[in-house]
């Protein structure tokens, strides 16, 4: 761990990025603060949060009872009264049970109190499958908090991203929502030494390219990057959209790559019905119409509730290889 | 036996070369069916015959040059075909007002012998009235056109088994009218000046793609161009490009050895013309766009109904009026030269159809293909230079025409405004006026009317 006049490590996990952004939010605002589930005395339960009890103490560092619509509001509360509060909610399953709170609260407070309460807070999520967990701790629904007006909803899908999305979100005057998916914590990636802010507002290109746009966030980047190589292979050149900010939606950048590609493969491993791939698929057919040259194409997971048994988990999930069959179908 | 002679296409015609007959002695002809293409100095004309019947004898070869009037080919009026209901123009449209488009002279079907039930003649017979979805769509799928159905069931409606009966008779020949293709394919077709219909599609269930269109425009424009069906003696381009010249020459030397002109000018505030447009655009598809050419033209074409002193023609010392507002568009054409395409009834015309109508002659006039009825009989010219940046249009009337507006650029001008100066788009809009027909005053009228109908372009 980085400790105090030594350099912040260069090779890092995503889980450390993590912990090395919230360090940071800790030490440089006193209005900062930690809370969950279990984030203090057992590190947190993906380990983002270990070492931070010991460093903060317990008043900037709290575990709380299991009950997500009452820590999330005590958040709000801390948030409306100048406080920047960083919720941690184990899984986006658990988090319904604070959605009244997100929903009727923070993301509505700003706009019935005539833009006199605003609320500051972050609440940080982990989502999705992969890690055989179960159907009860393995869905995706940040496309359903992508639905609400009022909140701004993020995806860091690589390590930088986890590092330096954090502060941005904490100086965000409305509720910010981070979801970090489950299989990311793991991965590991350069962080370059000195990164400007990351920009909330914009999708990233994260391999340019001419054939076909692969658009995508979080968990399933790495797999349509993987896709782009094997397309590559073959010759067909993928482009990989990495929209970072689900809401509001980046619908500029989407636009610009397909009409470069005029072709459009959308992964999402939420379900397909009423999901943030229909609604990007719509905007494609809303605003490039004209500049399609193939049905767009949606690779998501099977509409069940993702499965314990390995393979019935990979099966049920958007996967490499559906994300090449796709893209072959659209070229063609 | 009727006589089809060659017609005047303009003030400014003498004489015409026929270029090619498109129907056979013996083929069927209505009124209103292009049947023959011809030449003038300033383009190439479909012309429509006057009569319905039977083709006789042609009474010209291809490539001769006739004076006006000069019989070309006789016509047999049908005797036992209840005289069609009166129109003014053969082309101006039928009785639903959707514009008459008659079916390619080659494949044209000969008239159908059963004669339906009687009907009053006020009652329209055919046509999709009382169509439902079912048939709309079975003659979509086929490509048969509802509008020309005779129908056999009670009060003369479409059955099922009309269309059927159509679709059965029209054959093998009949294709899909909708070609599957992409987006970007239809786009591009249109681009490249390809006929997605006659491009092979190598995408998902036979779908053209942009690919395939790239390919079939590569071909065309390494192959000569699309051979017509009888290779007409065309004149050389510049031979062409010099007698327009000529045309254009002695018309306007004509118009301004022998009209006054008096001039007068405004300059309009098109605010709110703007930002209705604006507004309809963003709602609109793209193909129902409108450009604000479309509301210039519509505002003149009121306006002359308004002041109909300014619309109609002098001729042997006193002025006639116009039987409508028919407004001449001045469309300039690639190689040099102009044409002014004629827009009927102008002031009628609801603003979508007055833009479909000028997309059309504008880009059939560049192409060469105006039908007779097209391109004379204009009341009125406007002349819009807008797109060629100029502020300011001083024009020359088109004789024996009394009038000609013209429309400069829309630019953003200062511009005060209830005391106060701000920026809006503006246009100079300007009147030449024949000085025999009307004074100053009626002119006045005229602009003044412009004006105020441009600040209410929601009622246009």
């Amino acid at each position: 761990m980085a400790g105090d006049g030594r350099p912040e490590e260069r090779g890092t996990t995503y889980r450390q990025a993590m912990r090395e952004a919230l360090r940071e939010a800790l030490r440089s605002d006193d209005r900062v603060f930690l809370m969950g589930e279990d984030v203090g005395r057992y590190g947190g339960c993906f380990g983002v949060s270990l070492g931070l009890l010991e460093e903060f103490g317990p008043a900037r560092v709290r575990d709380t009872p299991l009950s997500e619509s009452g820590f999330v509001g005590a958040g709000i509360g801390a948030a409306l009264a100048g406080m920047r509060p960083v919720v941690e909610v184990m899984t986006v399953n658990f988090s319904l049970l604070a959605l009244d709170q997100i929903l009727n609260n923070a993301a509505t407070l700003l706009h019935m109190s005539g833009g006199q309460l605003p609320v500051p807070l972050v609440i940080r999520m982990t989502t999705g499958a992969g890690r055989q967990l179960g159907a009860q701790h393995s869905h995706s629904l940040e496309g359903w908090y992508a639905h609400i007006p009022g909140l701004r909803v993020l995806a860091p899908a690589t390590v930088e991203d986890a590092r330096h999305m954090l502060a941005p979100a904490l100086a965000d005057p409305d509720p910010v929502l981070i979801f970090e998916h489950v299989t990311l914590y793991n991965a590991s990636g350069e962080i370059a030494p000195s990164t400007a802010p990351v920009d909330l507002d914009h999708a990233v290109t994260r391999r340019p390219g001419t054939d076909i746009s692969l658009i995508t966030y979080g968990g399933s980047l790495p797999k349509a990057l993987a896709a782009a190589d094997e397309l590559a292979t073959e010759g067909i050149d993928a482009e990989v959209i990495d929209l970072r900010t689900l809401r509001p939606l980046d619908d500029a950048a989407v636009t610009a790559s397909v009409a470069r590609t005029h072709r459009a493969v959308v992964i999402d491993e939420a379900w397909r019905t009423g999901s943030l791939a229909a609604e990007i698929s719509a905007r494609i057919a809303e605003e490039a119409f004209y500049e399609l040259d193939a049905p767009v194409e949606r690779v998501c997971s099977a509409e069940v509730p993702i499965p314990y048994a390995r393979r019935l988990e990979e099966a049920a999930l958007p996967q490499t290889a559906d994300i090449v069959a796709a893209a072959h179908r659209t070229v063609g | 036996m009727a006589e089809f002679t060659m017609p005047s296409l303009g003030a400014d015609m003498d004489e015409g070369t026929l270029q090619e007959w498109l129907v056979r002695p013996g083929e069927p002809v209505r009124k209103g069916d292009p049947v023959a293409v011809v030449e003038t100095a300033k383009s190439t004309i479909e012309v429509e015959c006057f009569e319905t019947g039977t083709m006789g004898e042609l009474l010209v070869e291809p490539g001769t040059t006739v004076p006006v009037g000069t019989p070309l080919a006789l016509i047999e009026p049908t005797g036992e075909r209840p005289e069609e209901p009166e129109k003014p123009r053969g082309t101006e449209g039928d009785e639903t007002g959707r514009p008459l488009r008659p079916p390619p002279p080659t494949s044209a079907p000969p008239e159908p012998q059963r004669v339906p039930v009687p009907v009053p003649p006020d009652a329209p017979v055919h046509g999709p009235t009382g169509t439902g979805p079912l048939l709309r769509h079975l003659a979509e799928r086929s490509g048969v056109d509802l509008e020309n159905l005779r129908g056999s069931g009670p009060g003369g409606r479409v059955t099922r088994s009309d269309v059927e009966e159509a679709t059965a008779a029209a054959g093998a020949v009949a294709q899909p009218s909708r070609v599957r293709s992409t987006p970007l394919a239809r786009r591009l077709a249109a681009e490249l000046d390809v006929d997605p219909a006659t491009v092979t599609g190598t995408g998902r269930d036979g779908a053209v793609r942009a690919a395939d269109v790239r390919k079939a425009a590569r071909g065309t424009a390494t192959a000569a161009p699309r051979p017509r069906r009888s290779a007409p003696p065309v004149r050389p381009a510049e031979e062409r490009g010099a007698s327009m010249r000529q045309a254009i020459a002695g018309l306007m030397t004509r118009a301004n050895r022998d009209i006054p002109h008096y001039y007068l000018s405004t300059t309009i505030d098109m605010a709110a013309a703007m930002s209705w447009l604006h507004e309809h655009n963003r709602r609109s598809a793209v193909a129902e766009r409108l450009l604000p050419a479309a509301l210039l033209l519509k505002a003149a074409a009121r306006a002359a109904r308004e002041v109909p002193e300014l619309n109609g023609f002098w001729t042997d010392d006193h002025f006639t009026a116009g039987d409508g507002v028919h407004l001449g568009v001045a469309v300039s054409l690639r190689g040099g030269g102009l044409v002014a395409p004629v827009l009927h009834d102008a002031d009628t015309l609801a603003l979508p159809q007055l833009m479909t109508a000028l997309k059309d002659v504008v880009s059939r006039a560049r192409t060469g293909r105006l039908r007779g009825s097209e391109v004379s009989g204009s009341t009125l010219t406007v002349t819009n230079l807008g797109d060629q940046g100029v502020e300011t249009v001083f024009g020359l009337i088109h004789p024996p025409q009394v009038a000609l507006v013209g429309f400069g650029r829309i630019s953003d001008r200062p511009w005060a405004v209830d005391g106060l100066l701000g920026v809006r788009p503006v246009v100079t809009a300007t009147l030449s006026a024949d000085h025999r027909a009307t004074d100053g005053a009626v002119g006045a009228r005229y602009l003044t009317a412009v004006e105020r109908l441009l600040q209410k372009p929601e009622e246009s």
